[in-house]
């Protein structure tokens, strides 16, 4: 395997002489799975490279998804090639600080021409930022596919290393490091100084612009200082995951907007989940021999729809949980509204509504949620059920007559302050009476100065308190 | 505090003209206010009520006319001027609180770079206290109704603490009992000394909350005190149509148009 290739040149290269950080560690979670110490380490080291690289994007991707700027992480990925392509034309090499520098600039241009479009050619945003990114990029391209004879490493761009990130070990400061450790390490520091020192002015200007211009913070200057912490962290992602940063600036922050209302927990979260992604990719890379960025973006995406569907705030598997349980109280209170007035029309047996099994099911609205709604409804000692005889309990008698009052005195109200025919009254009523309490029935009963009936000349059952 | 400067007007906006992409949508408004009171600007839609308080905040740029506060520039006296927007200004998705928002009342008197610590903590619970939202710190701004949020806003606007307030239609889309909150507090800050202009859009309530009234329909049709201007002849000419010599020279100037 080629990892394993490349592992053993960089080990008789370097291992010999520089010591590696957390040698010891990995030598002893190696022996403790009985596996190859260099593919611990290797593992290990892609790790952190994976780690350090979500947390700077999620870090500056939290405040590009809630200033609605999510277009501008993928400019500047794209753009970063115009740099990079400029800076060869100029120098002729490919050094990687002249690179460094030229991708930065680029991105900050970026920034720049696309207010520039914006405002000049009076196009929405997010137009002028698919016009300026792609005109760059495609500038890029041109020039990298003219450079025939210089080694312009495209698939680097496009795809990073994630994969050889913990076998191309470099010595630095003594020890050996991964050498993206190199752009990632610099950049975080610069990530997290920006959000200590601008905490402040930047939730301000992200939230409302406007108040910031009247308190005295130019929302401008913290638009570009985003922008160029953005660019930096970007230019230093794209040696790892290449063009698919954008999974990573965009893809977790947005998921953790899903779990949380709070920013400070969507900023810790956002990183955890990049990083988890990082590594899940990594892992599921080395398995298939495949893509590490590509995989890491997928592994993003699949978070994103697990926090659709389970989110606590507002996924749908919650909602849903929600509607069945609503659901089933309403076709719950159907059948004891409907014993009630069954009771109430006299062909009861000795005062007690007797009915079947199949009768109640029938008045649950015969659905999926019938048989439910029955068992809701013995749960709550409701409903005594012996054999096929059913009939309310004492309870179940004064929850069907609070439903029937609620039923017959929003079917006043509505007479009173609806112009309805008599055949109008009902329907609304049926869906009201699952949500009208007894506040809202003394509120009703005093408005129409306690009415008896209802419109169709039915008794308002009375509540004894 | 406002004694000692009786001779400079509160504020003086003289012959100010405004234009979106060059055609003028206020022409030559002056107003001045020189003495601490509740002031509405009414008019129909379209008239740049809005437009005006915005430009006065300095958020639109003039095409001519100055605007000053307390005898300098809206600019050296930001300090002590606060600006509600319209509720819809805003992302209300942020994730922040509503205590968090209130605190950012206090930003301007921070300044760059300094926390606000536990004097503008306090500061932002009092207004929370005075606007009746105190159980509500901790929500999420979205998950409160609109009157709620007008009422997170004003308090924001108190956290300011400033002497003249702009406020863009702080009773749009409220219940009656937030509107009947936000006059007593209107009210109770007025008679603290302060000067709060208000974009309006309920005439009813007119004479009864406000002291002075500025009539406005792309020009200041009438200002002064509610009692004098607020009359039907006044309503007439605000409301009763703009001048449509204005329409066609706003459409002459966006399209440069030669004087043959």
């Amino acid at each position: 395997m080629s990892i394993a290739t490349v592992l053993n040149k960089s080990a008789t290269l370097f291992g010999a002489k520089t010591p590696i950080p957390f040698e010891g560690l990995t030598t002893k979670i190696a022996e403790l799975l009985s596996m190859a110490p260099t593919d611990v380490q290797n593992a290990f080291w892609t790790i952190a490279v994976g780690a350090l690289c979500a947390t700077c994007c999620a870090l500056a991707g939290c405040f590009l998804v809630l200033r609605r700027m999510s277009l501008l992480g993928d400019a500047l990925s794209h753009s970063v090639l115009a740099g990079m392509a400029a800076v060869y034309l100029v120098t002729g090499g490919v050094e990687p600080v002249p690179m460094l520098i030229g991708a930065l600039i680029a991105g900050v241009m970026t920034a720049v021409l696309t207010q520039f479009v914006h405002k000049a050619a009076n196009l929405p945003e997010d137009s002028s930022i698919g016009i300026v990114f792609t005109s760059l990029f495609a500038f890029g391209v041109v020039v990298v596919s003219q450079a025939k004879h210089v080694h312009l490493d495209l698939d680097c761009v496009l795809f990073g290393d994630l994969a050889f990130a913990g076998v191309d070990l470099r010595p630095m400061m003594g020890w050996l490091w991964p050498h993206s450790f190199q752009s990632l390490v610099p950049s975080l520091v610069i990530t997290l100084l920006f959000l200590i020192v601008f905490w402040k002015e930047l939730r301000l200007t992200s939230f409302d612009p406007v108040l910031a211009v009247t308190l005295g913070f130019s929302a401008g200057v913290m638009h570009y200082l985003l922008t160029t912490v953005v660019a930096i962290v970007t230019v230093s992602a794209m040696g790892v995951v290449g063009l698919l940063v954008v999974a990573l600036l965009i893809v977790p922050p947005a998921t953790a907007r899903l779990l949380t209302n709070r920013l400070s927990t969507m900023l810790w979260l956002s990183c955890l989940l990049g990083t988890v992604a990082t590594t899940i990719g990594y892992f599921l890379a080395l398995k298939w021999d495949s893509s590490a960025a590509g995989l890491t973006a997928v592994v993003a995406g699949i978070e994103l729809l697990a926090a659709i569907v389970f989110s606590p705030l507002d996924g749908l598997l919650g909602r849903t949980i929600r509607t069945v349980r609503l659901r089933t109280r309403i076709c719950a209170e159907d059948v004891l509204a409907g014993l009630f007035r069954k009771q109430e029309r006299g062909d009861a047996d000795a005062g007690v509504a007797v009915s079947t099994v199949q009768e109640c099911i029938e008045l649950a609205g015969n659905g999926f949620l019938a048989a439910g709604s029955i068992r809701w409804l013995k749960t709550r000692q409701l409903l005594d059920h012996s054999g096929n005889r059913v009939s309310l309990t004492a309870r179940g008698y004064n929850y069907g007559r609070s439903l029937v009052r609620s039923h017959r005195l929003w079917e006043a109200y509505l007479h009173e302050n609806f112009d309805l025919p008599h055949d109008h009254l009902h329907d609304p009523a049926e869906a009201m009476e699952h949500f009208i309490g007894p506040e809202i029935q003394r509120q009703i009963t005093d408005e129409l100065a306690a009415p008896a009936e209802d419109p169709h000349g039915r008794e308002i059952p009375h509540i004894e308190r | 505090m406002i004694e000692a400067e009786a001779d400079t007007p509160i504020l003086d906006v003289h012959d100010m003209t405004v234009a979106y992409n060059r055609r003028p949508v206020l022409w030559n408004v002056d107003l001045t206010i020189r003495k601490p009171g509740l002031t509405a600007i009414i008019g129909p839609n379209g008239a740049g009520k809005s437009t005006m308080i915005r430009s006065v905040m300095g958020l639109v740029p003039m095409v001519s006319g100055t605007v000053t506060a307390w005898g300098e520039e809206i600019a050296k006296q930001r300090h002590r001027i606060g600006y509600v927007p319209q509720r819809g200004s805003v992302d209300w998705d942020f994730p922040i609180s509503v205590f968090e928002t209130v605190l950012m009342g206090t930003f301007g008197n921070l300044g760059w770079f300094r926390r606000p610590g536990r004097k503008q903590k306090e500061l932002a619970s009092q207004c929370l206290e005075r606007v009746g939202m105190q159980d509500f710190a901790n929500r999420q701004i979205g998950q409160l109704s609109g009157g709620q949020q007008q009422r997170v806003f004003l308090a924001r606007a108190l956290a300011q603490e400033a002497e003249l307030y702009f406020m863009d239609e702080p009773m749009a889309g409220v219940d009656a009992a937030t509107e009947r909150i936000v006059f007593d507090l209107l009210k109770s800050l007025s008679e603290e000394g302060r000067t709060i202009v208000v974009v309006h859009h309920d005439l009813r309530t007119v004479p009864e909350y406000f002291d002075d009234v500025v009539l406005l329909n792309v020009r200041i049709v009438a200002s002064g005190p509610v009692d004098t201007t607020f009359n039907s002849a006044n309503l007439q000419a605000t409301y009763g149509g703009r001048l449509s010599i204005l329409d066609t020279m706003a459409e002459a100037v966006q399209k440069q148009k030669e004087t043959e």
